[in-house]
């Protein structure tokens, strides 16, 4: 069956691939990532942004963050290390993510990345999210 | 426009005070700074009060008088504190009032800050799936600065270094046991490239200073360092900040960089005209990026300046000479009137110690959520 995405209107997949969605502004072009909800989104058209780009910054979460906000099914003892980290989609925007990899000593600013939906065993359930990992 | 001096300072040492109020950590240094400019809080004809976490500044007046005193609570983030001194600076300036109280004060939980994503106008997933910590923006920030310029992870437990050697000498100081490179760098990991130790942690304490016109100083048969330059500024587009899905391709520059031009400009000096610096250290890296943003040196000098001890007690610009954030730990609203609390000690000649020889110049910048920096420069 499949997964729930963890939000509505995060991230869509068009012809097998996926994009995360984000937004333009009318009134200067700026662009954010993800698209403004409520009234502030009239204020922005939506952009189906890249899927590639290239890592901007990174850092590795190296212990469970607090819940709340985080809601990881995760504890403290099956709690595993994750990189996150900025990703740049060119001409578009830099885009926060985790970073899908189990090498950490090799990543580096200006490394290719891929966005991919991935599975998060988030508490009550699984859900899909997004995340970005380096291309081989 | 009339000249703002400095006539008084106060501190509550800075660190865990179970038995104490964040309201009584700012009480006490209001009547610290009182006691050192010689007056009486009658004397006082206004105030500004920060605190983020500890309760309502104005909660010090049935403590210290109920004089009918304007008294205005400031909060703006982890520049409460230099927005209350930014406040009576402009007060005193705008010659409407000629002596003045500023204080800061806070008590946080242990641990690092909890925050809400509605709180900052961001959707609940970005908090739900671990993007939502203040030391990843640390860790992410300094990783490119690192990648970009050349800076070496031993660089920064040489920050963190001279930080406890710096609070060993400081009496407000929290951390004053002196903590050796190497435990520093294989202290636990916290965020990459970021130990334990290379962190600053959340902490209680107080600072106070007394504001005066130059005539009012006068007046009284006192003297204090003058404000020769003060700014706040906040993030624009292309600035790098905390709790941030997304930045724009086309970067910016950051608040610091603009609060400290302004302040140059302010006090028509120049970074190599300053004698002593007290920078933002949440963490190491943010040290080392500030030397830089704040005009100190171009980016990637750092490596060799702190390799040389250009910014330890004796070097060509000592940084952080009270310890820091990382020695002092971090009550936001008592933090920024730290800085100058320690640069007026500096500039009176008072820092036992940890004196800088000579310092006519001192510099001072605190910086935080949700991106905004204060600089504020104090001629001896």
């Amino acid at each position: 069956m499949a997964l729930a995405p963890i939000a509505d209107g995060l991230f869509e997949v068009v012809e097998g691939v996926p994009h995360l969605i984000g937004g333009r502004r009318k009134s200067d072009g700026r662009m954010v990532f993800p698209m403004p909800a409520g009234p502030e989104g009239q204020n922005y058209e939506t952009v189906r942004l890249s899927p590639d780009g290239r890592l901007w910054s990174f850092t590795v979460q190296r212990f469970r963050p607090k819940s709340p906000p985080y809601a990881g099914a995760d504890d403290e003892k099956s709690f595993r290390p994750y990189a996150l980290g900025y990703v740049e989609l060119p001409g578009e925007v830099i885009v926060e993510s985790r970073i899908e990899t189990d090498d950490f000593t090799a990543l580096k600013v200006g490394a290719p990345m891929r966005l991919k939906l991935v599975p998060f065993q988030k508490v009550g359930g699984d859900v899909l999210a997004y995340a970005f990992e380096p291309v081989a | 426009m009339t000249d703002v001096h400095i006539i008084g300072a106060g501190i509550h040492a800075f660190g865990r005070h179970d038995d104490k109020t964040g309201l009584d950590q700012g009480v006490f240094a209001v009547r610290e700074a009182l006691k050192d400019a010689g007056l009486d809080w009658t004397d006082i004809q206004f105030g500004f009060g920060g605190s983020d976490a500890a309760g309502n500044a104005d909660a010090v007046l049935p403590r210290l008088g109920l004089t009918g005193i304007q008294f205005i609570n400031v909060k703006n983030g982890c520049a409460a504190g230099g927005s209350a001194l930014l406040s009576g600076y402009w007060a005193i300036k705008s010659g409407e009032f000629d002596l003045g109280v500023v204080v800061g004060f806070d008590k946080h939980p242990r641990g690092a800050f909890s925050p809400t994503p509605a709180d900052w106008g961001l959707p609940e997933w970005y908090g739900e799936t671990g993007l939502m910590l203040t030391t990843q923006f640390f860790g992410n920030k300094i990783n490119r600065y690192m990648g970009l310029h050349g800076i070496s992870a031993t660089t920064l437990g040489r920050v963190a270094e001279k930080a406890f050697e710096n609070g060993v000498r400081t009496p407000h100081a929290w951390r004053r046991e002196a903590i050796g490179l190497n435990a520093i760098m294989n202290s636990r990991m916290i965020s990459d490239p970021l130990t334990q130790y290379m962190f600053c942690s959340p902490a209680e304490g107080g600072a106070a200073l007394i504001l005066a016109s130059d005539r009012k100083m006068r007046e009284l048969g006192l003297s204090g360092p003058k404000v020769r330059g003060a700014a706040v500024r906040t993030r624009v587009n292309g600035s790098f900040e905390v709790f941030s899905p997304s930045l724009d391709v086309e970067r910016g520059p950051s608040p610091t960089q603009m609060a400290s031009k302004a302040a140059y400009e302010m006090a028509g000096v120049g970074p190599s005209d300053i004698d002593v610096a007290q920078l933002q250290d949440t963490e190491s890296g943010a040290e080392i990026m500030h030397m830089a943003e704040n005009g100190f040196c171009a980016d990637g000098e750092q490596e060799r300046l702190l390799a040389e001890g250009a910014t330890r007690l004796g070097g060509k610009l000592p940084v952080n000479t009270d310890g820091g954030c990382l020695a002092c730990g971090e009550p936001i609203g008592a933090s920024g009137l730290r800085q100058v609390y320690e640069n007026v000690q500096q500039l009176r000649g008072r820092a036992d110690g940890r004196q800088v020889a000579d310092a006519k110049l001192g510099y001072s910048q605190v910086y935080g959520a949700p991106g905004l920096s204060g600089v504020v420069i104090l001629e001896a």
